[in-house]
C-alpha cells in the first residue's frame, strides 16, 4: 500500500485506515480502486477519454459529467419558468372564476364564443401539465440530473463517472421526453389532464375528457422516456459510487450528499420498472386494445360497455409503488445538500452523521411499504389502510431525527448567513411544516376529511416547494461558484430569498386552512358550491394567488442574478466556503479531469472547528492533527 | 445578522396565528363548526374532529419547538468578529450526543404510535365492512360523468326493481337514522365527499362499495365529487337535504315517484341534466 501511494506521488502519511476494522466498511473497495487509479495516474490519465475540442461532443454530446450536470441544470431552471408560468394560470382561475386573462386567454385557450373564458378542460391541463414538469423534469432532474451528476465524482474524488456514455444518453433521453410533452399541448384534443396520478379509467377511455383522447399518449411516452433516463442515471451513480471512490473515502466518510444521492439511486432502480410497467400497461390498454385497468361494463360517455375484466385499483397500487419512494427521490438528495451547506455554514461537525446516514436509509426502506397511505379512500381493503397507518406514521419518525440533527447541528455553531445558509434554513424550517402536515393525512380517520383537498396540496407544496425547492436554491448559490467558476452576488441572493420566504408562505399556507374547510383540489370553480362561497374561502383564494404572482415575480431576481453572475460575476477562489469536501481542494471550475492527482481522504467531511487547527475548517484530503483525539465512532 | 432570526420567527407566528385565527371563521375552520366544535352534525364528525384537533395539538406542540430553537439558534449563534475580523468566538466542536439521539428517537416513535393505534377504531367503525348498521340500504348511487344517478327503493321496498325511484343529484334521508348506500361507478373514479358529514369514499367502476353515515339536524348539505373526473368534475355537486322524519323522507319519494310515473324521462339517468352547461 505505502508503495503504491508513492507511486501516486503523494507525500502524505499513511490515512487513518489503521483505525481498526470497526468502521472498515468500504474499505475493501477503496483500497481496490486505489490500485486503478494508481494505474492509471502512473501511466497517462489522458487516455481515459481525452478532453474534446469540438464544440459538439465538447458542450452538446459530451460524457463530461460536469457538463452534462449543466446541461440537466439549465433544462430543469427553463422547464421551471415553464412550470410555474402554468401554477400562475391555475391560481388565476381560482381567485377568480371564469375570469378572462388579459391577452393569453385570447391567445392560448379560448374563442370568442366562450367569452374568453378559460374552459375547464383547459384548466384540468394546466394543473396536470404543472405537476408532471414540475417532478419530472424539474425537481428529480435539477437534483439527480443536475446536481448528482456534477457532485458524485468530485466529492468521492473520482475523474467522471463510471459510465460516462450512458451518462451522455441519460441526458439525451430527457429531450424525447421534453418534445413529447410539449407536442401534446397541440394535438387534437390537447395535453394530459388526468392528473399527474393519471388515474385510469379516465385515462384509458379515449372519450372520456378531451385530453384522454391523444394527449394521454404523448403523456405516457414522454414519462416512459424521462423514466429511462432516471433509470440509466441512477445505474451509473450506484456503480460510480461504489467503485470509483478515492482512497481512503470510506462509505462512512463520504458527505451525506453522495450519501443520499447514493440511497436515491436505490430507490430509483428498484421502484421505477415499477412504473415503467404500469405505463406500459396503460399505453397498451389505450392504444392495443388490451384491459388492464378497465373493469367490465363501465362504460365512458354512453359508449358500448367495455368488455373489460381489468381493475382500476391495480394501476394505484402500481403507479404509488413507484411514486411514494419517488417522493423521496425529490426530498432525500434535498436533505443531503442541506445537510452539507448547514454544516459549513455553521462551522461545525454535522450533528449525529452516521445516524443521520441511517435516517436516510430508513426513510428509504419504509418508503417502499407506505404506498398504501395514498389510497385510504380507494376503495382498497380498509384493513390494509390500517397498516399503512401504522408505516407512515412510523416514516415520520427518520424525519424527525434528521430535523432534530440539523437544529442540533446549529446550536453553538458560527451561523454565517450566506443566501445558501437562508435557503437551507428555510428549507429546515418548511419542511418541519410539511412533515408535521403529513400526519394529519397519516392519520385515516382524518384523511377522510382532508384527502383530496387543499389540505394535501398544501402539504405536497412545503415539502416539494419549501423542502426542494429552497434546497435547490441553496444549492444553486453554494455550488454556483465551483460549477461556473464565478461568485454570485449575495445582496440579490438575500433580496431574492427574503421575498420568495415570504411570499412562499404567503401563497400555500392558507392551503392547509381552507383545505381543512374541505376545499376540493382539481376544482375549475369553487363557487358553485355553497359551503366554498363565503368571503372568508372566496378572499383566501385571492389572496393566495396575489402572493403566488409575487412570488414568481421575485423568481426574476433569481434569473437575473444567475446570469449577471454567469458573465460579469466575480472570479470564483478554489474554496470560497472553506468548506471540507472534495469539490473545494480542486479549481473552480474543476479542469476536465477534476484532480490533478487524486486526493487522499483521512476523514469524514464535516471536520470544522477542530481543536488545535489554525483555521476553522479541515478538508478530507488533510490528516487531523493527532492532539484532536480519535473521532467518535458512533456519531461522526 | 442575526436580524435573520426575527423573519424565522415571523413565519413560525404567523403560521400559528393562521390556525388559531381560523377556528374563528365560518369560512375557514371544519365546515359548520366554527367557534364551536360541538356543532358538528355527524357521529363520525365528532369522532374525526376530535381527532383532528389532537393531532393539531400534538403537531402543533413539535412545531413550536422546533421553531422555538431554531429561532434561538440563529439569534444566539451568528457569526460575530471583532475589529480585526477574527471570530469573536468558536464554534463548538462536537459530533453528536447518544443520549440526545435517543431521546429524539424514543419520545416521537412513542408519541407516532400512540396516534397510530388511537386512531384504529375510527377507522374501523367508519370503513370497515363488519361495522355497516344492519339497516336495508337508502340508496344505490352510480356516479357517472358528471352526475349522482340516485335510485331509491320504491313502494316494495326492494332495490332494483321496476319501482324505483331514480334521481339526479339529490339525495334525502332522515336525521338520527344510521343511512347505508351502495356506492357505485358507471365510468370512471369518482369521490363521494360529504364535507359536512366528514365521508369521503371514492366510486370506482366494478366495486359496489358500502357507506354509511348519520346526520343529527334536519338541513340542506353538500355532495362534493373530490376525484378527479373529466372536464365537468367541477360541477359535480348533489344537494343533500335531512328531512325530521320518515314521513317528511316518503312524502319525498311518492311526489317524485308521481313526477316520474308522469315522465319516464328521469328513469334515463342523464338526460337534461346537463341543462344551462356549455355543451363541449
Amino acid at each position: 500500500m505505502t508503495d503504491e501511494r508513492a507511486s501516486s506521488g503523494d507525500p502524505a502519511p499513511a490515512p487513518a485506515a489503521s483505525s481498526g476494522p470497526a468502521d472498515g466498511l468500504g474499505t475493501g473497495t477503496a483500497q481496490a480502486h486505489f490500485h486503478a487509479h494508481a494505474d492509471a495516474h502512473g501511466h497517462a490519465h489522458d487516455e481515459i477519454h481525452p478532453a474534446p475540442r469540438f464544440f459538439l461532443f465538447r458542450y452538446v454530446f459530451s460524457t463530461n459529467h460536469k457538463v452534462i450536470a449543466v446541461q440537466f441544470l439549465f433544462s430543469g431552471l427553463i422547464f421551471m419558468v415553464l412550470g410555474g408560468l402554468l401554477a400562475l394560470a391555475v391560481r388565476w382561475q381560482l381567485a377568480w372564476p371564469w375570469k378572462p386573462m388579459p391577452i393569453l386567454s385570447r391567445w392560448l385557450w379560448s374563442a370568442p364564443s366562450f367569452g374568453f373564458q378559460m374552459p375547464p378542460e383547459v384548466y384540468n391541463k394546466l394543473f396536470t401539465m404543472h405537476a408532471t414538469i414540475m417532478i419530472f423534469f424539474v425537481i428529480i432532474p435539477l437534483l439527480n440530473g443536475a446536481f448528482g451528476n456534477f457532485l458524485i465524482p468530485l466529492m468521492i474524488g473520482a475523474r467522471d463517472m463510471a459510465f460516462p456514455r450512458l451518462n451522455m444518453i441519460s441526458y439525451w433521453f430527457m429531450w424525447p421526453a421534453f418534445v413529447l410533452i410539449s407536442y401534446s399541448l397541440f394535438v387534437e384534443g390537447g395535453a394530459a389532464e388526468a392528473g399527474w396520478t393519471s388515474y385510469p379509467p379516465l385515462t384509458d377511455a379515449k372519450w372520456s375528457t378531451p385530453g384522454s383522447l391523444n394527449g394521454q399518449t404523448y403523456w405516457l411516452m414522454a414519462m416512459l422516456s424521462a423514466g429511462l433516463s432516471s433509470l440509466m442515471g441512477s445505474i451509473n451513480y450506484i456503480t460510480t459510487i461504489v467503485m470509483l471512490r478515492a482512497p481512503g473515502m470510506r462509505l462512512f466518510r463520504m458527505p451525506m450528499t453522495v450519501w443520499a444521492l447514493f440511497i436515491t439511486a436505490m430507490l430509483q432502480a428498484f421502484a421505477l420498472p415499477v412504473l415503467t410497467s404500469a405505463l406500459i400497461m396503460q399505453l397498451l390498454d389505450r392504444v392495443a386494445g388490451t384491459n388492464f385497468f378497465q373493469p367490465a361494463g363501465a362504460t365512458v360517455a354512453n359508449a358500448p360497455s367495455i368488455v373489460g375484466g381489468g381493475g382500476p385499483l391495480l394501476y394505484q397500487h402500481l403507479f404509488w409503488f413507484y411514486s411514494h419512494p419517488a417522493v423521496y427521490v425529490m426530498i432525500l438528495p434535498a436533505m443531503g445538500m442541506v445537510s452539507d451547506i448547514i454544516a459549513t455554514f455553521s462551522r461545525k461537525p454535522l450533528f449525529g452523521y452516521k445516524p443521520m446516514v441511517i435516517a436516510i436509509a430508513t426513510i428509504a426502506g419504509l418508503g417502499f411499504i407506505v404506498w398504501g397511505h395514498h389510497m385510504f379512500m380507494s376503495g382498497m381493503n380498509p384493513m390494509l389502510g390500517a397498516t399503512f397507518m401504522l408505516s407512515t406514521m412510523m416514516i415520520a419518525l427518520p424525519s424527525a431525527i434528521k430535523v432534530f440533527n440539523w437544529l442540533g447541528t446549529m446550536w453553538g455553531g458560527r451561523l454565517q448567513y450566506t443566501s445558501a445558509m437562508l435557503n437551507a434554513i428555510a428549507f429546515v424550517s418548511m419542511f418541519v411544516i410539511g412533515g408535521l402536515s403529513g400526519i394529519f393525512m397519516a392519520a385515516t380517520p382524518v384523511d377522510i376529511h382532508i384527502h383530496d383537498t387543499y389540505f394535501i396540496v398544501g402539504h405536497i407544496h412545503y415539502v416539494l416547494f419549501g423542502g426542494s425547492t429552497f434546497a435547490i436554491f441553496a444549492a444553486i448559490y453554494y455550488w454556483f461558484p465551483k460549477i461556473f467558476g464565478r461568485m454570485m452576488n449575495e445582496p440579490l441572493g438575500k433580496i431574492h430569498f427574503f421575498l420568495t420566504f415570504i411570499f412562499f408562505n404567503a401563497t400555500f399556507f392558507p392551503m392547509h386552512i381552507i383545505g381543512m374547510h374541505g376545499f376540493p383540489r382539481r376544482i375549475a370553480d369553487s363557487t358553485i358550491y355553497h359551503y366554498l362561497r363565503g368571503p372568508g374561502t372566496q378572499g383566501m383564494n385571492v389572496f393566495m394567488t396575489i402572493s403566488a404572482f409575487l412570488l414568481g415575480a421575485a423568481q426574476i431576481i433569481l434569473v437575473l442574478n444567475f446570469l449577471y453572475s454567469l458573465v460579469l460575476g466575480r472570479r470564483a477562489s478554489a474554496n470560497p466556503w472553506h468548506a471540507n469536501t472534495l469539490e473545494w481542494t480542486t479549481t473552480s471550475p474543476p479542469p476536465h479531469y477534476n484532480f490533478e492527482r487524486i486526493p487522499t481522504v483521512y476523514h469524514p467531511a464535516y471536520e470544522y472547528s477542530v481543536p488545535g487547527v489554525d483555521e476553522d475548517y479541515l478538508p478530507q484530503t488533510m490528516p487531523r492533527p493527532a492532539k484532536a483525539g480519535p473521532l467518535d465512532p458512533i456519531m461522526a | 445578522m442575526r436580524k435573520w432570526s426575527i423573519l424565522f420567527a415571523m413565519a413560525a407566528i404567523s403560521t400559528v396565528g393562521c390556525f388559531v385565527y381560523s377556528y374563528f371563521d365560518p369560512d375557514w375552520w371544519l365546515p359548520n363548526t366554527a367557534r364551536d366544535m360541538h356543532r358538528v352534525v355527524s357521529t363520525f364528525g365528532r369522532e374525526i374532529d376530535n381527532l383532528f384537533l389532537i393531532i393539531l395539538f400534538v403537531t402543533g406542540g413539535v412545531f413550536i419547538i422546533t421553531q422555538v430553537v431554531l429561532v434561538a439558534a440563529m439569534y444566539r449563534f451568528p457569526d460575530r468578529r471583532d475589529e480585526q475580523g477574527r471570530p469573536v468566538r468558536k464554534a463548538v466542536y462536537s459530533h453528536g450526543s447518544q443520549l440526545l439521539e435517543l431521546i429524539w428517537t424514543v419520545i416521537p416513535a412513542g408519541i407516532l404510535v400512540f396516534i397510530a393505534l388511537y386512531q384504529m377504531g375510527t377507522w374501523a367503525s367508519i370503513k370497515y365492512r363488519g361495522s355497516a348498521p344492519r339497516v336495508p340500504p337508502l340508496a344505490e348511487i352510480t356516479a357517472r360523468q358528471f352526475q349522482w344517478v340516485m335510485r331509491y327503493p320504491g313502494p316494495d321496498r326492494k332495490l332494483n326493481t321496476a319501482d324505483d325511484l331514480v334521481v339526479i343529484d339529490d339525495l334525502h334521508f332522515v336525521k338520527k337514522q344510521s343511512v347505508l348506500i351502495y356506492l357505485k361507478s358507471a365510468d370512471v373514479l369518482h369521490s363521494f365527499y360529504l364535507p359536512q358529514l366528514r365521508i369521503k369514499q371514492d366510486a370506482v367502476p366494478g366495486l359496489t362499495i358500502p357507506v354509511w353515515f348519520d346526520c343529527d339536524e334536519a338541513g340542506e348539505y353538500e355532495l362534493v365529487c373530490a376525484e378527479l373526473c373529466g372536464w365537468g368534475h367541477y360541477k359535480m355537486r348533489g344537494n343533500v337535504t335531512v328531512h325530521e322524519t320518515e314521513k317528511d323522507l316518503r312524502r319525498w319519494i311518492d311526489e317524485k315517484l308521481a313526477e316520474q310515473g308522469r315522465s319516464q324521462l328521469a328513469m334515463i339517468p342523464g338526460s337534461g341534466s346537463e341543462g344551462g352547461d356549455r355543451d363541449d
